[in-house]
This record gives C-alpha cells, sequence and structure tokens, in this order.
C-alpha cells in the first residue's frame, strides 16, 4: 500500500499542450473557412456593382432606347439578397467581424445607388418596380422588426415587383445617415417603411400595407407579365438583421428567420 | 464571444483534454493489455468465495449462480455464498435448489439494502480472495483465472472485471453495448493511471484483507462499489483492470428503466466524491483526485450546459416559428429548400472542436472493442450510442444532480420493487 501516491506532472502538461494544439488548429480552420467566406462575398458584391453600373449605363441609354427595353430581369434582385443572407449569417458566425461591417456598409451603398436607379426607371417608365425602404435596428430586442421582416417576405412573394432595401439603422455610413435624413426615420420608432415616398413607423401588417397602398400592391404574382415570368427566379425570404440575431448570436446554429437584409 | 460561449469553449477544452488523456496512455501502455484467448492453468490456485447478493432476482439468479459453478477453476478452492436480501418474490424458492450444493451456501435476511447482503457474505468468506456477482449478471469460465493472475502483484489489491452487455435486444440495449465497450478502454486507462473509481458489483475480485484493513461495505447512497474503491485509494490501495476478465451482464431494455439506472449511479458518484472531496486536486491521492473525479464533475457540468445550449436553440427556432405563423400565417417557405450553398455550412471552431471529440470518443469505443477482442470495429450501434446517450443522458444527470441538491436517494432495491411490481415499465 502505498499512501502518497506518484503523479505523472510531465504527462498532464504534455497533454495539456496536445490539447491547445488541436484547439489552435479547430481555430486555425475555422479562420480558413472565414476567410473564403469573407472573399465569397468580396467576390459576389464586385459582380454586384458592375451589375449596378450596367445597369445606370443602360439607364443613361435610355434616351435612345425605349422603355420596353429595360432589363427587367431578377437577376440583380436575388443578388442582392443573397448577399444579405451572407452577410448577416457571417455577422452572426463569423469572427471578422470588422470585416463583415465593412462588407455590410458596401453592400448598404449598393442597396442605395440600385434604388436611386429604380426611382429613375420608375419616374421615365412608369412604376415597374415598387421600392420599398426599411429600417431596422439590431440595438435592442425589437419583435416588431422581426415581424416586419416576415412581412416584408410575404409582401415580395405576393407581388414579384416589390423591392425592399433594407437598412440597419444604427450602422455608421453617412450615406445611409442621409437617408435616414432625409426620411425621417427615428431610432425609437423603428421598424420604419418608406412606400411611395412616405414613412411608415412601427410594424405594419400585410393587409394594412395592401389596403394604403391599393394602386403599388396590385400586381399578382399569377399576373405578372410573360417577360419577367420567363426569368422569375424563386424569391428568398426577406430577412433583416433584427435584435433576434443578437439572441441568435450567443448561438450558431438557429434559425436564419430573423435575419439578414434584403432588396 | 459571449461569456456562455467562452464557458463552453472551457469546458470543450477540459472534455477534449480528459479524451487526449487517455490515447496518450494507451498509446504508451498499449503493450501492456493482454488479451488471452486459450485456457491458462495457475501455478497455484487461491481460495476464492463469491458474493451473491440477490432482490427480486427469480427470473435471473439460477444462470447466476450455474455461471459460477462452471467456471474453470478447481471447485474445491472456489465457494459460492448467496445471500437473499428479503426477497418478495421467488428468489429464496430458486435458490434453495443449490441449499445441499457442497460448493454453496445460502443465507436469508431481512432487506436491509445491498451493503448488508454482501457485508453478511464477507462475514461467511475466510477465503483468500473474495469477490461479488449481481445476480442479473453471469461469468465466462477463464474469468476468474484471468483476474487471479492480476494479484501476482503484490500491492494489487482488487480487479476489476469487463463487463459485457448480455444478449441485447432492444435498440437501447444495442446503444449501451457500445456504452460498455467504450467502459473497458477507459477503466483500463484508469487501472495504468491507478485512479479506477469504482470497484463494479459484476465480478469485482478483492484480497479479503482489505476488508480487515478498511472495513466493510457502507451504504454509501446506494453505490456501495463506488465507495469502496475510493475508501481503498484512501488508503493507498491499488486497484487494476483485467481486459479479458468477461462478465456478462442483463441491461435496461426501456429508458424509464435505464433512466432510474442512471440516475441512482450519477446520484451515487455525486454523493460519493462529495463524501471524499478532500481527494480533488491532492496530489497526495494521485490520479483518483488530480483526474478521475474532477473529469466526472467536468463530464457532468458539461453534459448540462450542452443541455441548455440545445434547449435555448430549440426555444430560439419555435419562436421565431410561432412569431412567423403569429404575423403571416402558416405558407409554405420561400426559396428552394433543396439548393445548398457551401457558404452556410458552419464553420465556427466549435464544430471543428465538437467533431474531434465524437472522433475521440469513436476511437475510445474501437479500442474499447479491441480490448475485449470484439471484431466489429465500426458498427451501427456506435451511431445509436451517440443518439441516445447526447439526447437522454442530461436528463438523468439533471435529475442526479438535483436529487444530490435536494437529498433525495434512489435506491437498488427501489429500482427491483418498481420492476416486480411493474415488470413492463
Amino acid at each position: 500500500m502505498n499512501l502518497n501516491k506518484k503523479n505523472d506532472w510531465a504527462k498532464y502538461i504534455i497533454v495539456f499542450f496536445i490539447t491547445a494544439a488541436l484547439f489552435a488548429i479547430a481555430g486555425g480552420l475555422s479562420n480558413f473557412f472565414t476567410d473564403k467566406k469573407v472573399e465569397n462575398i468580396k467576390t459576389v458584391q464586385a459582380r454586384l456593382a458592375t451589375d449596378i453600373l450596367s445597369s445606370e449605363a443602360q439607364f443613361a441609354l435610355l434616351s435612345e432606347l425605349s422603355c420596353n427595353q429595360v432589363d427587367e430581369e431578377e437577376t440583380l434582385s436575388s443578388e442582392l439578397n443573397d448577399i444579405a443572407d451572407k452577410i448577416a449569417y457571417s455577422e452572426k458566425n463569423l469572427s471578422a467581424s470588422d470585416e463583415i461591417t465593412d462588407l455590410k456598409k458596401y453592400y448598404t451603398v449598393l442597396q442605395i445607388k440600385d434604388y436611386l436607379l429604380t426611382k429613375k426607371i420608375n419616374q421615365k417608365c412608369g412604376n415597374k418596380r415598387v421600392p420599398v425602404l426599411y429600417f431596422y435596428t439590431t440595438a435592442d430586442n425589437c419583435i416588431e422588426c422581426t415581424k416586419q421582416s416576415f412581412v416584408l417576405t410575404e409582401l415580395r412573394t405576393k407581388y414579384p415587383n416589390v423591392r425592399v432595401y433594407s437598412f440597419d439603422y444604427n450602422l455608421d455610413l453617412s450615406a445611409l445617415r442621409a437617408l435616414i435624413h432625409i426620411y425621417k426615420i427615428e431610432d425609437t420608432k423603428l421598424p420604419a417603411l418608406v412606400v411611395d415616398e412616405q414613412t411608415n413607423t412601427g410594424f405594419q401588417a400585410t393587409d394594412v400595407l395592401e389596403k394604403k397602398y391599393p394602386k403599388l400592391f396590385k400586381v399578382k404574382k399569377e399576373t405578372t407579365t410573360p417577360a419577367s415570368s420567363t426569368k422569375k427566379k424563386v424569391i428568398p425570404e426577406v430577412k433583416s438583421i433584427s435584435p433576434e440575431s443578437i439572441i441568435n448570436s450567443i448561438i450558431p446554429d438557429s434559425t436564419n428567420a430573423s435575419t439578414s437584409t434584403a432588396n | 464571444m459571449t461569456a456562455f460561449m467562452i464557458v463552453i469553449y472551457i469546458f470543450s477544452f477540459l472534455a477534449v483534454y480528459v479524451q487526449v488523456f487517455f490515447l496518450v496512455t494507451f498509446i504508451e501502455k498499449r503493450r501492456e493489455i493482454n488479451i488471452r484467448r486459450e485456457d491458462i492453468e495457475l501455478p497455484e490456485y487461491p481460495t476464492v468465495t463469491v458474493i451473491v447478493p440477490c432482490y427480486n432476482e427469480e427470473k435471473t439468479v439460477d444462470i447466476t449462480i450455474d455461471s459460477l459453478l462452471t467456471l474453470n477453476y478447481p471447485k474445491d478452492r472456489l465457494k459460492i455464498v448467496i445471500v437473499d436480501d428479503g426477497s418478495k418474490d421467488g428468489t429464496w424458492d430458486q435458490i434453495q435448489k443449490y441449499k445441499d450444493h457442497p460448493q454453496v451456501n445460502i443465507f436469508h435476511k431481512e432487506n436491509g439494502g445491498k451493503h448488508t447482503a454482501l457485508n453478511l457474505g464477507l462475514e461467511h468468506a475466510d477465503s483468500e480472495f473474495v469477490g461479488c456477482l449481481d445476480a442479473d449478471s453471469t461469468v465466462h469460465p477463464e474469468t476468474l483465472k484471468r483476474i487471479i493472475t492480476f494479484f501476482t502483484n503484490p500491492d494489487t489489491m482488487a480487479v476489476a472485471p469487463s463487463i459485457v452487455i448480455r444478449d441485447p435486444k432492444t435498440m437501447l440495449q444495442y446503444a449501451q453495448r457500445a456504452e460498455y465497450d467504450m467502459a473497458h478502454y477507459n477503466k483500463k486507462m484508469l487501472a495504468f493511471l491507478d485512479a479506477i473509481h469504482v470497484t463494479p458489483g459484476p465480478f469485482s475480485i478483492f484480497r479479503r484483507k482489505v476488508f480487515d484493513v478498511i472495513g466493510p461495505y457502507r451504504k454509501a447512497h446506494h453505490t456501495e462499489d463506488q465507495e469502496i474503491a475510493l475508501r481503498m485509494h484512501q488508503h493507498g490501495m491499488k486497484i487494476d483492470h483485467c481486459p479479458d476478465g468477461y462478465v456478462y451482464t442483463g441491461s435496461p431494455s426501456t429508458i424509464p428503466k435505464l433512466y432510474r439506472q442512471r440516475v441512482r449511479w450519477m446520484y451515487g458518484f455525486i454523493k460519493n466524491a462529495t463524501d471524499y472531496k478532500y481527494f480533488f486536486f491532492r496530489p497526495k491521492y494521485g490520479a483518483i483526485g488530480m483526474f478521475t473525479l474532477p473529469s466526472g464533475f467536468i463530464s457532468i457540468s458539461g453534459t448540462i450546459l450542452l443541455l441548455t445550449f440545445t434547449m435555448i436553440n430549440l426555444y430560439k427556432y419555435v419562436s421565431t416559428k410561432i412569431l412567423q405563423i403569429k404575423t403571416v400565417g402558416l405558407h409554405a417557405p420561400a426559396g428552394n429548400v433543396f439548393s445548398v450553398d457551401l457558404f452556410f455550412i458552419n464553420t465556427q471552431a466549435m464544430i471543428f472542436i465538437s467533431i474531434l471529440l465524437y472522433m475521440l470518443v469513436i476511437a475510445a469505443l474501437i479500442n474499447g472493442r479491441m480490448m475485449i477482442a470484439d471484431r466489429r470495429v465500426l458498427s451501427w450501434d456506435i451511431l445509436l450510442f451517440i443518439i441516445v446517450y447526447t439526447v437522454i443522458a442530461p436528463f438523468w444527470l439533471i435529475r442526479a444532480v438535483w436529487n444530490a441538491i435536494t437529498h433525495k436517494e434512489a435506491s437498488w432495491t427501489g429500482e427491483r420493487d418498481v420492476l416486480l411490481n411493474n415488470p413492463n415499465v
């Protein structure tokens, strides 16, 4: 019998370093894939920027073209949404938060540019698209913002000509500040929607919006023009980076339903 | 990173540390693991008494005793003491058929708990070695001889066997078989570290003098096999493990039965570890205090934390879905549900750590199978084991912790009373 047992201290220490090394490898792998994902977002954004520039160029040529030749395809729309999903997911799950915030700012600028272009096309060719500006907050637990994003998803599903631009109110970006200033959006009254140049604060249900803007929300999905229906894409869910996502950010695998921006 | 995630990472680190510790020990000591397939002869056969405590075991007690009587061990060197601990069923009638057997002594007493039955058996054990065998278990004919070979080391005071699930039938029993396969490995690694914390009821063999030095069995929160092992460590006694000493044991066939058994085990572990809390991080007690007991608590805390983590996720998912339905009603999800963008595959470090941990657990299980010369390497019951234990284990752990806090004991006899009254439960 041995009342003082031996301890293999060297093994305790070696195992500690082996475990630490395994964790370092796990961290390295994670960083590797994070970099790949950030690259992916950058690539999609670069393509998006080119598409918007192309649209602007196309618009500049409008004086020589008829409105029928304005490209109605949904590619831009779906790519804007795709990038929104990826940025929202990255904000929640990836460690490179500063880089993601920069990408989000860039995306916001692209949305604003697309919005301005949409307005110009509408002025020139009539209301081909219905732009909806959606302001939300990530500052606190905004359940209303989550609900609003569900409504906007439904609107986009019902009316493919609706294009939703989602803006994180708290994003530090001068172009966004200007937009907030123009439409007099207040952070205490979020969510806020700008439809037909009118600012609506607080949660707006689907039927409320349909009644308020009957002329805008009238083109049913079934009655879309043949040109747009042939190019029609499956419309992704509208999402916002809502306060839910802050809770969600604790845990990686919860639903995306309440997160992201969209067009 | 949130404080919650930091805690998750710390527990993950400790969980990986434990598995790496075992793996390093395995690599270091694997040549010392001897699996004997052939019959062996001992230079001399010491006398052995095996105590069989019974309580409401009329269905299994005879096969238990028959397996002892067919042990490949000299009949005049092996004595069997059967103690009926006041059974309410036909156990006493069942064991009557052995009353005239020259190797068997039978005793009946009022119900007092398993430890009292064992202690009555000890009073009638004057052999060099003494062991116990739960009345729902059977032994391989070579097991006793193989175990006795470990006592050639004079420092070895007790030897634990390798317990195998007997004749699994339900999915749950197959999952337990995989769990027990891993336990062979864990037990042997703990033996190398001189840190085994339980000498299980099915066929652990002790030198008789152990009980002379440290005293008889105690009630020990209905897990006397854990307490006796801790008390042996307190006295600096070495416990070894015989990987080819096979014992076949019955296993709970349903979730409620398994739940009751595990609540009792975990409750016993928590209470006994608390009783011996002075072991914790005291180098003089060796790896039992530095490694085994702390890793047990890490395992309990980590599992409960994982459950909390999962429940929060589930709550968030369900509450978001309810909010969605309340807001816009039920409709088919937008988007192509079959399209998968690799971008959205979770590549957080925790995912890789979880994969690593599962790989280490599966490696432990395979190593355990190698130790019992099982030809199965990868089989479907590994998946079953992972699923069943990930889902159910947190609940018995929480219940055991709760019982430990509120001092609500589960009992060995209570488990059998429930089975007697409700055999289908």
